[in-house]
């Protein structure tokens, strides 16, 4: 293979990156599947957009837990918790701000939506930084007491709520000018659902961005795959998962928001409703994939809608059914990530 | 003799039911290569970790520069100025190499902060990592993969490099081009503790050498010494060189 | 000499446990005359039960480190066999033996896959799949209602005997009737002893205590020559068959069986509590934590009605007591549970003065 007198290797055609595009190619696939199925094109653009927006709400909250599992092993199931709080305190500061939220005015709406998602993701984003530090700190590597004591806080924190918040469910209409559909000729798409998913493809975006061009994002990346050798480079990696955690709770509270928005209503269960979804989605994708959980939450989403429609009678099986389907395909998830 | 760069005293490293290390004595001279060898289970890799605080010290001293480093965090280790090189190279496979290499840079935040001097210096030592810059160091070969974790380790200056057995699974090529790499290394006064088996490659390069045997550093010496003597070869390693050539 | 073959070799071994064991025994035994009114003796029919129930995902949980969130599938597997095949077959105890089988059955080969899928991949990686496979289970039973009843549930009919329409004598003791609903509650009372003494009997048999060596250190009892794939695929099915047992007690006793009442997320959530709190591989602990969940879950609330009427001028701390809150109280116990004493109530009482064994 080299040549045995030469000091420097011989030189080698560079290889071709290829980019894995397969799981990419899903999400058209089961769309372009579902539409003969829903019979008529104006229903299956409707479905498709909910199933989008639906898809990007579950990326946005989803995404936290999956980074958090692929730096640290450390599975938090009390995220629905980070949910819940948002879309409550949000509810809280929407409230105070009727006027603005039933002004016809767009500007006027998102005065209010705005804001309030912000104070959402900073409470929630402190409380993150509480749990971390009290809950999940002292169980570091013992997956079972981790379990139990996420679990334990997520049903002291849902309870808190329900002293603070009232037991029972709670409205959140949409604002005025966000509420109602546009129509593409006979094809009904609720305003909210484009606004949602234009606002998740910009989270991804960005969470893209900083993954790859911020040397923090390198770190997630390298930390993922290799957390001693990041440690042994000179890198607290305990602060960076920290920040992490962190942000993925700041983000489920923004989920949270949008969720609430989505259905419109609140209820202390909310969160704790979807952590079975949660990891359907990060297990399809790839435990500490980014993209892989993008991809995961987009086909969740869509296949949700279209059983919902087709066949409500399955439709949680369904997901559960996906997952299964990718794990024969790919065992480790759309885009596993490669440790060491 | 000067005060060494790294001085172990009696450690003992044991790692669950385990008790690996049985009192290590080590020291590690500055501006030279010193070279642990010692048969597979010795606790060589063992010795490594610990110093780096990947493993904590059960008992014994670890002093760096005069200031004790047992136990510390890993990362506060490798702050005050050691570089690892792990025997499976810890290289970051979904990252290209000048990521891997900016990540090593404690002191860059983009690519553009490396010092260019020292990378085309590092390119010289190993050019197929200019070839493959932009390149996931997944896609390396096995030989550019280790000389990509001993540039990493030289990105920046070090005072001290831990490494763990470069020359493993190598083509003998490319051995030959590791030896001329740390000759180079070696010119710039850069102290290193190197782990081997490969008794060839380091009688190359070492000027110190220490025998683990069971946990324990069972003879240290010049490098020198060692390789004109057949006899104290075969007592500690098993081989002596004249049957090695 | 006997009380120790009974209890196989593991008595309590602290004075105050040992206490609080008997007296709980003798309230469970006494309640129908001791607490008059149908409320206690239901409160003291769930305790039975749901100690059958702990004791068994403490087998699965404490004494062989494997969390499952399919635990309370066993259970809803046991009730709804009882309560298909009586709904269908009429209330005969033919009926009962055949749905009982069948839950076993079920319960067996569902128990044998799970147990060999946890084998092959992490913790957190099984507890998430269980969890899903608990919800899709959950799902179906309430989508498949012409099977089970859908969300309803089914009400079913018991064998006349354990009803009271069949009564024993004209004679009342304290007031209470010797009837069927009483021959019923001993039956149940019955059961849950003998099966908790079992489970007591495997978690002390070596198989156990292999359990227990593969729980502390699985490379070394790999090490040793314990195929642990094998133990440990065995305590998931053991596990599974008692929880199916207990199912088959709740849906005899309330004659009634619906996806909230043996499926639901809370119960799994209640599960964790109780094994937790009374202490975790100990077995003992799920007859304590059984015993104060259940209690706190019925009569707490109305001491803690007083204590929040009490704070009524302060409306936050009102809040925070107010009954329906119960849980927050538990769920605070549980987490320092959970960090401090895992062995929970039983392993503190333990650690105090240990009786003369």
């Amino acid at each position: 293979m080299i040549s045995s007198t030469a000091t420097v290797p011989a030189p080698e055609a560079l290889p071709k990156v290829k980019t894995d595009l397969l799981p990419l190619l899903l999400l058209p696939a089961i769309a372009l599947a579902a539409l003969p199925l829903t019979g008529s094109f104006s229903t299956w653009v409707t479905l498709t957009f909910a199933g989008l927006a639906m898809g990007m709400i579950i990326f946005i909250i989803a995404s936290g837990l999956t980074l958090v599992f692929g730096l640290m092993d450390v599975l938090n199931f009390g995220h629905g918790l980070f949910i819940t709080l948002g879309a409550y305190i949000a509810t809280s500061v929407i409230g105070r701000m009727s006027g603005y939220v039933e002004s016809p005015s767009l500007v006027r709406n998102l005065m209010a939506v705005v804001p309030a998602m912000l104070i959402a993701m900073l409470v929630v984003g402190a409380v993150g930084f509480v749990f971390e530090r009290v809950i999940i700190r002292p169980v570091y590597g013992q997956p079972l007491k981790q379990i139990m004591i996420t679990m334990g806080g997520m049903i002291v924190g849902v309870e808190l709520i329900k002293v603070i918040w009232g037991a029972q469910s709670i409205p959140l209409p949409l604002p005025a000018a966000i509420s109602g559909s546009l129509l593409f000729g006979d094809a009904a798409v609720e305003k909210y659902r484009i606004i949602a998913t234009v606002v998740g493809l910009l989270v991804f975006a960005v969470m893209l961005w900083v993954l790859s061009r911020t040397k923090v994002g390198l770190l997630i990346r390298a930390g993922v795959q290799d957390r001693e050798m990041v440690e042994s480079l000179g890198y607290r990696i305990g602060l960076l998962f920290f920040g992490v955690f962190i942000a993925g709770a700041a983000l489920a509270g923004l989920g949270g928001v949008m969720w609430g928005m989505y259905q419109q209503t609140i209820t202390p269960e909310m969160g704790g409703a979807i952590n079975v979804l949660l990891f359907i989605v990060i297990i399809i994708g790839g435990l500490g994939s980014v993209g892989g959980c993008f991809i995961g939450a987009l086909l969740v989403g869509l296949v949700a809608n279209y059983t919902g429609f087709l066949a409500p009678k399955v439709a949680l099986f369904s997901n559960i059914l996906l997952m299964v389907l990718v794990l024969l395909w790919r065992p480790q998830g759309l885009y596993p990530v490669v440790k060491r | 003799m000067s005060e060494p760069l790294l001085n172990l005293k009696g450690v003992h490293t044991r790692i669950g039911a385990y008790h690996i290390l049985h009192g290590v004595d080590l020291q590690v001279a500055k501006g030279e290569m010193t070279v642990l060898l010692g048969r597979n289970g010795a606790g060589k890799t063992t010795t490594l970790r610990t110093i780096m605080g990947l493993w904590p010290t059960a008992e014994g001293g670890i002093s760096f520069q005069g200031e004790s480093i047992a136990s510390r965090p890993t990362p506060e280790v490798s702050r005050r100025g050691i570089a690892y090189v792990p025997e499976n190279m810890g290289i970051f496979s979904d990252l290209t190499v000048c990521e891997n290499m900016l990540l090593a840079a404690t002191g860059a935040k983009r690519a553009e902060d490396l010092d260019a001097a020292r990378l085309e210096w590092i390119f010289g030592l190993f050019p197929a990592l200019r070839k493959f810059w932009q390149y996931p160091a997944g896609l390396l070969s096995g030989g550019q993969k280790q000389m990509l974790a001993v540039a990493r380790a030289i990105v920046e200056p070090r005072k001290l490099l831990l490494v763990d057995e470069p020359s493993k699974g190598l083509a003998p090529a490319i051995i030959q081009n590791m030896i001329t790499a740390f000759r180079e290394l070696k010119q710039t006064e850069t102290t290193i503790l190197l782990v081997e088996q490969n008794f060839n490659f380091a009688r190359q390069l070492g000027d110190q050498v220490a025998v683990m045997d069971g946990g324990r550093v069972v003879h240290a010496g010049s490098m020198a010494a060692l390789a004109e003597d057949d006899a104290l070869q075969q007592h500690l390693l098993g081989l002596s060189l004249a049957s090695h050539q | 000499m006997i009380l120790r073959r009974l209890f196989s070799g593991d008595l309590p071994r602290s004075r105050v446990l040992t206490a609080v064991l008997v007296a709980t025994f003798f309230g469970l035994l006494l309640t129908p005359f001791l607490f008059p009114g149908a409320k206690a003796t239901n409160v003291a029919a769930k305790i039975c039960i749901f100690i059958v129930l702990v004791a068994s995902f403490d087998l699965v949980l404490g004494y062989t480190g494997i969390f499952s969130f399919a635990h309370t599938m066993f259970f809803g597997i046991g009730a709804y066999g009882v309560a298909i095949a009586l709904s269908t077959l009429g209330p005969t105890w033919k009926a009962l033996a055949i749905g009982t089988g069948a839950a076993l059955v079920v319960a067996l080969a569902l128990s044998l896959l799970i147990g060999l899928f946890s084998l092959r991949v992490k913790a957190m990686f099984f507890a998430m799949i269980t969890l899903a496979v608990a919800s899709a289970f959950q799902t179906l039973a309430s989508q498949l209602s012409a099977f089970t009843g859908g969300d309803d549930g089914l009400n079913f009919k018991v064998p006349d005997v354990l009803t009271s329409n069949v009564s024993f004598s004209e004679h009342t003791i304290r007031g209470v009737a010797l009837d069927g609903k009483l021959l019923c509650f001993y039956l149940v009372f019955a059961a849950a002893v003998l099966l908790f003494l079992i489970m007591l009997r495997i978690v002390n048999s070596p198989f156990g205590r292999v359990l227990q060596a593969i729980r502390e250190n699985e490379f070394r009892a790999e090490a040793i020559g314990y195929r642990t794939v094998v133990y440990r695929t065995c305590s998931s099915v053991l596990s599974a068959l008692f929880a199916t047992l207990a199912g088959v007690l709740l849906a005899v006793w309330l004659r009634y069986n619906g996806p909230e009442t043996s499926l639901s997320f809370e119960i799994m959530i209640n599960l964790l509590l109780m094994v937790v709190i009374g202490g975790m591989g100990t077995m003992y602990g799920s007859v304590v934590g059984a015993t104060l969940f259940i209690v706190a879950e019925n009569y707490l609330q109305d001491l803690m009605k007083l204590a929040s009427n009490g704070l009524s001028s302060v409306s936050f701390l009102r809040d925070l007591f107010h009954p329906d809150r119960w849980l927050l109280w538990l769920g605070i116990l549980f987490i320092v549970g959970v960090y401090r004493f895992p062995a929970g109530i039983v392993g503190k009482l333990r650690m105090k003065r240990p009786a003369k064994v």
